[in-house]
């Protein structure tokens, strides 16, 4: 219906503000309440007389109370927004229809899962029969078959129940076979790592968001399997989950390399590259310690080595504005020159989320 | 032959026995999803426009007869196509067919009915789909967007037509007689053959090219297909195909109370006489039709609208019994529901039925205010006025091709919701293509001028 492609609009437009809920990212049940509105057709009505009146019927003489007054707040609750003419109802959209809409509207390309010679998983696969194997890989329908075809062939056509069972000869046993074929690893570990130093506010946190659910969105598109893990740092690193990850703040100083590490450390115990196609987010203002320059470099090259993606969102600044080169930011560029997969981008407004996540998902799939 | 269908036929002999006279009627079972789409868009194959997606979404939780779960949909016609819902139970379709008669009794009958069916043609049905279908043409030529701009006009002033006038118009003629000064009193005739007295310029006479509009145009939907400066010829065609739908749908709406109640009366009777109903079959027919015409939603002791069926059948049923089932053929025929609930609404039956006039103040609690029968018969009636449509016209074409719209704030009583009306004037500046206002008033009776 052409309705619903109207709903779909207004599902974009609100979207920012129900990607403001606290953890819709690992949230089981992955559902968003979109209110939509200015859906109604507008036709020439008379505005609402101070006085209204309609005609009624029942017991009642002049004078008598139908329905007693209501509170003012109580009343704006109710009157669900339409006082100024709009149609507001709330649609129950799965956040999987909600990104597909996205994807096609944005015409973002489908990521590509790490090439498969680089990653060989080898899997059984159950291949063909043979008439020897292991006792337990025995094929007993096929087996039978082979028996019933013997029998036939020998002229010994009258089978039915009450006869004698079929009887079976080496010949007839079906085994099953395995062979072994690489396969593609299906499973995907996203690390988010945010600086949540005093310098990030609340707005600059709130872009980090919608870029870290995006690129988790487009990741889960093409994976059986995501998991996350959410790193919060500033002179220390943590680990949270999710509903905590976004409050979590602190007042001490910037030091990178301290997530880096940690989110290295969450690679080598949890997430081995060998197995998983391992992508790395990373927001901050790009302000950081300037002793802690070389090692926040190195151990960056180091998460790059690794990682199918690793990105960097810097937020904060004018949209108009080319930032200024802060130290992460070169320390990104400066990787992304030696051909590594990386990729940075700014984030100063909303608008510029899709652009990050649109030029994230390009250069991935380029690659 | 199905139980149903047999029954039907039965009912049908009854019905003409009873002296009922109408076009044949065509039923068809229908399922319920069917039957919610027709109820939303009005017409079982009509034009396609997202609001009908909203209607749908809302009738979803509403639509159904009386205070009953019996769904019924009819379109008055030749033939007359009836639709029943294949949930309903057998007798509840008996009920349904029977009331559907009396809606062909009276669609066949009333004059606002018949005056339609003589101006547009019998088989609205037919005529809806073949819009559609040229609505259809028109996507494919021109894409959704273009046509979407263009109903989204014509819908949002679908009411806005000029119900006493004809479906086909011509335009206004283009010139008209000059206006001629009045002829001169005694007195000036005496005192222009005084010597001295310059004779009279020679009056101008011939035609002069008409003002357009020529008067206040309520017909906006047959104004702006005529007279938009910019129109293209298959976005006219759609303003008229809006209008011509609207027309049929006037005596529908203007004849609800009437009609609804004179089926439910027929319905009613018929179902009592038919003595081929088995008595099971009678009795749950009876109870849903208790359910139809009960004025209050179950449960409760009043209510804050009127059920049409239960008001129409009450006044059906005095006026049969006081006058006879003749002079209640004659009503049917010559009245509207504005001549029925002020002369067949009376004291007596307001009084019996427990009507009265409620007033609501914002936030305030709602109040029975009167139970004068004037008021209940303006309060019955004040939604129905002018199509259910604030009046506005068409007031003023300048040479620029601006358009100037007015809204009679004077006998609406007050003026237009603006944000509204604003929203309205973009859709029709959109197919317009030239600046669009409105002259309307605001809470303090100041005008206000809207433009877009």
């Amino acid at each position: 219906m052409r309705h619903n492609q109207k709903v779909r609009e207004a599902v974009k437009d609100t979207l920012p503000d129900l990607l403001a809920g606290a953890d819709l990212m690992t949230r089981p049940n992955r559902t968003v309440a979109v209110p939509v509105k200015f859906l109604e057709h507008s036709r020439f009505r008379l505005s609402d007389a101070q006085v209204q009146q309609g005609a009624g019927q029942g017991r009642g003489e002049p004078g008598d109370v139908l329905q007693p007054g209501r509170e003012e707040g109580q009343q704006q609750g109710q009157a669900g927004g339409t006082g100024d003419g709009e149609i507001r109802f709330m649609v129950e959209l799965k956040i999987e229809e909600i990104v597909d809409w996205l994807w096609e509207e944005l015409k973002l390309p489908e990521l590509k899962p790490k090439r498969i010679n680089t990653m060989d998983q080898p899997e059984y696969i159950r291949e063909g029969w043979d008439k020897r194997g292991a006792r337990s890989r025995l094929d007993r329908r096929r087996t039978m078959k082979e028996a019933v075809k013997r029998h036939a062939v020998q002229g010994n056509t009258a089978l039915s129940v009450d006869d004698e069972p079929l009887s079976l000869i080496n010949d007839d046993l079906r085994f099953r076979q395995l062979v072994k074929r690489p396969a593609p690893a299906t499973s995907a570990a996203v690390i988010f790592a945010l600086d949540v130093s005093g310098s990030m506010d609340e707005a600059q946190r709130r872009l980090a968001k919608q870029f870290f659910f995006f690129a988790l969105q487009g990741i889960r598109r093409q994976y059986a399997k995501v998991e996350t893990v959410f790193l919060a740092h500033a002179a220390q690193a943590w680990e949270f989950d999710e509903s905590q990850f976004f409050q979590a703040s602190s007042s001490g100083g910037t030091v990178t390399s301290s997530v880096a590490r940690l989110a290295l450390d969450v690679m080598g115990t949890r997430y081995d590259p060998g197995r998983y196609n391992v992508y790395f987010f990373y927001a901050s203002d790009g302000e950081n310690a300037a002793e802690d320059r070389d090692e926040a470099r190195n151990t960056l090259v180091d998460i790059a080595r690794q990682v199918n993606y690793a990105g960097y969102v810097e937020t904060g600044g004018v949209a108009s504005f080319r930032p200024r080169d802060t130290q992460l930011a070169e320390i990104f560029t400066e990787i992304k020159g030696t051909g590594l997969p990386v990729g940075t981008s700014h984030l100063a407004s909303q608008d510029d989320v899709w652009n990050a996540i649109r030029q994230f998902f390009t250069e991935q799939a380029r690659d | 032959m199905t139980e149903l269908e047999e029954y039907a036929q039965q009912i049908e002999g009854l019905a003409r026995r009873l002296g009922m006279d109408y076009y044949p009627v065509d039923f068809e079972i229908a399922p319920a999803s069917l039957m919610t789409e027709i109820a939303v868009y009005g017409l079982p194959v009509r034009m396609p426009h997202w609001s009908f997606g909203v209607r749908y979404i809302h009738q979803l939780v509403r639509q159904s007869m009386g205070h009953s779960k019996i769904f019924e949909v009819m379109f008055p016609g030749d033939p007359c196509r009836a639709f029943l819902m294949d949930t309903n139970s057998t007798a509840e379709n008996a009920l349904v067919t029977a009331h559907v008669l009396g809606h062909a009794d009276f669609s066949k009958n009333n004059q606002l009915f018949a005056r339609f069916h003589a101006m547009a043609g019998s088989n609205i049905v037919e005529t809806a789909a073949a819009h559609a279908h040229r609505i259809q043409l028109a996507i494919e030529a021109h894409g959704v967007e273009r046509v979407e701009q263009v109903l989204d006009a014509a819908l949002a002033l679908e009411s806005h037509i000029a119900i006493d006038g004809e479906l086909h118009r011509s335009r206004y003629p283009e010139f008209v007689e000059r206006k001629v000064a009045p002829t001169q009193s005694e007195f000036q005739q005496r005192f222009s053959q005084l010597p001295g007295v310059e004779a009279p310029a020679k009056q101008k006479t011939g035609q002069v090219r008409a003002p357009v509009p020529p008067h206040a145009e309520y017909d906006l939907l047959w104004f702006i297909a005529n007279y938009a400066p910019d129109l293209e010829q298959w976005e006219r065609d759609i303003f008229l195909m809006v209008r011509c739908e609207s027309f049929y749908f006037y005596p529908v709406f203007a004849c609800q109370i009437m009609n609804e109640g004179w089926a439910s009366y027929w319905h009613a009777r018929l179902l009592r006489e038919a003595e081929f109903l088995p008595q099971p079959l009678y009795l749950s027919a009876i109870k849903a039709h208790s359910d139809v015409v009960r004025p209050f939603a179950s449960g409760q002791e009043t209510a804050l609208a009127i059920n049409p069926y239960y008001l129409g059948f009450s006044i059906w049923e005095r006026i049969v019994e006081k006058h006879g089932i003749e002079r209640a053929r004659q009503v049917r025929t010559e009245e509207d529901d504005f001549g029925f609930i002020r002369n067949w609404l009376d004291e007596e039956l307001a009084e019996q039925s427990g009507l009265f006039v409620y007033e609501a103040r914002p936030g305030d609690e709602i109040r029975v205010a009167t139970k004068d029968i004037a008021a209940i018969r303006e309060a019955i009636l004040a939604p129905k006025f002018n199509f259910g449509a604030p009046r506005v016209a068409a007031a003023e074409l300048k040479h620029d091709g601006s358009l100037t719209l007015q809204h009679d704030h004077g006998s609406d009583g007050r003026g237009l919701d603006v944000n509204r009306a604003k929203r309205v004037l973009e859709y029709v500046n959109r197919v317009w293509r030239r600046p669009v206002k409105l002259v309307t008033v605001n809470d303090r009776a100041e005008n206000v001028e809207l433009a877009a």
